[in-house]
């Protein structure tokens, strides 16, 4: 579903990512890792374009994100995405956050697009808060949206990026109860996550970033049980001592 | 203190016969509201336009905007007024600016003073559009481009509706100084408010009664448009949002 060949991106002369090389097969969950400032935002920006990047190749669904022919507002249609600070519209009302892009995008009517918000809302326990805005949620509730937001343009697959990390702890489960019941319908997922208990009931590969490069991509059981790296030994020391 | 008042002065007839000086005074109004807000128009629509292109990736385009942006807001408004004036028709096709100089006095006056007040107003409002755009949060600009919008629908659907509701309170000011600056017009005949005012002084030697009807003018319409813009800033406030960008 996703690969990723040899990606590389500067800027001036600090390198973000360095020949970083990996893929998402179809109804996979793979979990992006590693210190901050690592490059995995940036790498999963990648993804659908929202970063550009100088050498390497990236596919999604067989269609080459860095080729100048690709529409990349058609890509990035059907590849959804989900961010830290959840990033909803803040002057639309919940509904209307859910039916925008599904009518302006892909040109559904309004009666349909409203009916499939608000089977997504209902989906992720939010039906009775449609009519509020944005601002009136808490962030839990907020993200929760954000992805139904995401999978009202039934998506091919999902990129996250950090998406309970600007979370209180208390809400952070009802986000991942969301996300889990999605990897377990077959969703496609490429999530950066410092949640390494979503990952290990989840995720079916773990990739473990550093200064730019992959230095690791396993196995969800192969990283948890004895990382490679010493550098991926020390960052999972460091983040179960939590 | 030797001054006779004589508030009566205004239901006079005129020097000229044909109106009395309220008339005088309500034509000056009149033409400094007409002015004002023909120019608000242009200097909206325009500096909303130049305001999104100093924004965009493409250089090229936001470089020019930002050369609307310097040239309009650094040149003096009078010497701007002046260029509109007297030089621009000389510049203009031979047959647009005969047509031009051919028109009524008062019409080559109203354009020149309307194009003048708009532009040198849009490379105001621009700025005001621009850091209003900047100053939201960068992620909406990728969350609505990772949802599938156009650069052109991200603006249209995200950015601007949020930056509008930013810039209202400058806005406000800018629209009230479009009124304050048109008084400058009236260096170049045209009869507005501050013009017809000293007209009437002129006319009348009842410099008290004229001049303090003027201010009052402004000042009513300074209340009508602060009234008008708190009224939009209501109309468009969000439910349950907080401040600008984080
Ligand atoms: N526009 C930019 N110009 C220069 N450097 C940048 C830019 N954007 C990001 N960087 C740098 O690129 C590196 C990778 O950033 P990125 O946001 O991808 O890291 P991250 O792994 O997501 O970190 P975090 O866990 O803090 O979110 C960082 O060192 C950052 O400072
Ligand atoms: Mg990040």
């Amino acid at each position: 579903m996703i690969t990723m060949n040899k990606v590389s991106k500067h800027y001036g002369s600090f390198q973000v990512l360095a020949d970083c090389t990996t893929h998402v097969n179809k109804g996979e969950v793979v979990v992006v890792c590693g210190p901050s400032g690592s490059g995995k935002s940036t790498l999963i920006k990648c993804v659908n374009g929202l970063e550009p990047f100088q050498s390497g190749e990236i596919t999604v669904n067989g269609v080459s994100v860095g080729d100048p022919q690709t529409n990349l507002s058609k890509l990035r249609a059907h590849v959804g995405m989900v961010f830290q600070n959840f990033e909803l519209f803040p002057h639309m009302s919940i509904a209307q956050n859910l039916t925008i892009a599904q009518i302006k995008v892909l040109g559904r009517d309004k009666a349909e697009a409203e009916v499939k918000g608000m089977q997504l809302l209902d989906r992720v326990g939010l039906r009775a808060q449609a009519l509020k805005y944005p601002g009136q949620l808490s962030g839990g509730q907020q993200q929760r949206v954000a992805i139904a937001r995401a999978l009202a343009m039934d998506p091919i697959c999902m990129l996250f990026d950090e998406p309970t990390s600007a979370l209180d702890p208390e809400m952070i489960n009802e986000v991942l109860d969301v996300m889990t019941e999605l990897a377990q319908e077959g969703m496609t997922m490429m999530c950066v996550t410092h949640e390494m208990g979503f990952a290990k009931r989840v995720a079916h590969r773990v990739v473990f970033m550093d200064h730019g490069r992959i230095v690791e991509d396993d196995h969800k059981d192969a990283f948890f049980a004895n990382p490679s790296s010493e550098r991926a030994q020390q960052f999972l020391a460091k983040i179960l001592q939590h | 203190m030797g001054y006779s008042w004589n508030w009566g002065v205004f239901l006079q007839p005129s020097a000229t016969g044909d109106d009395t000086y309220l008339g005088w005074m309500l034509y000056g109004f009149k033409m400094t509201i007409g002015l004002s807000l023909s120019a608000w128009l242009i200097a909206l629509l325009l500096g909303a336009l130049v305001g999104v292109l100093r924004t965009v990736p493409s250089k090229t385009l936001s470089g020019l905007a930002m050369a609307h942006v310097e040239l309009f807001r650094n040149i003096p408004l009078l010497v701007q007024l002046f260029l509109w004036y007297f030089v621009l028709p000389e510049l203009l096709p031979k047959d647009l600016g005969d047509a031009f100089k051919q028109s009524h006095p008062v019409v080559q006056q109203f354009i020149s003073s309307m194009v003048c007040l708009g532009l040198f107003t849009s490379a105001r409002v621009a700025e005001q559009v621009r850091s209003g755009i900047n100053s939201l949060p960068p992620g909406q600009k990728n969350a609505a481009l990772a949802i599938g919008f156009t650069l052109p629908q991200t603006y249209r659907f995200v950015l601007l509706p949020m930056a509008f509701r930013l810039v209202v309170p400058p806005l406000t000011s800018e629209f009230l100084n479009i009124f304050k600056n048109s008084a400058v017009c009236s260096t170049i005949g045209l009869l507005e408010l501050a013009a017809q005012g000293r007209q009437l002084v002129d006319y009348t030697a009842q410099p008290y009664e004229s001049f303090i009807t003027v201010t009052l003018a402004y000042v009513l319409i300074n209340v009508v448009v602060m009234f008008g813009m708190r009224w939009v800033e209501a109309r468009v406030r969000i439910p349950g949002y907080i401040g600008g960008g984080h």
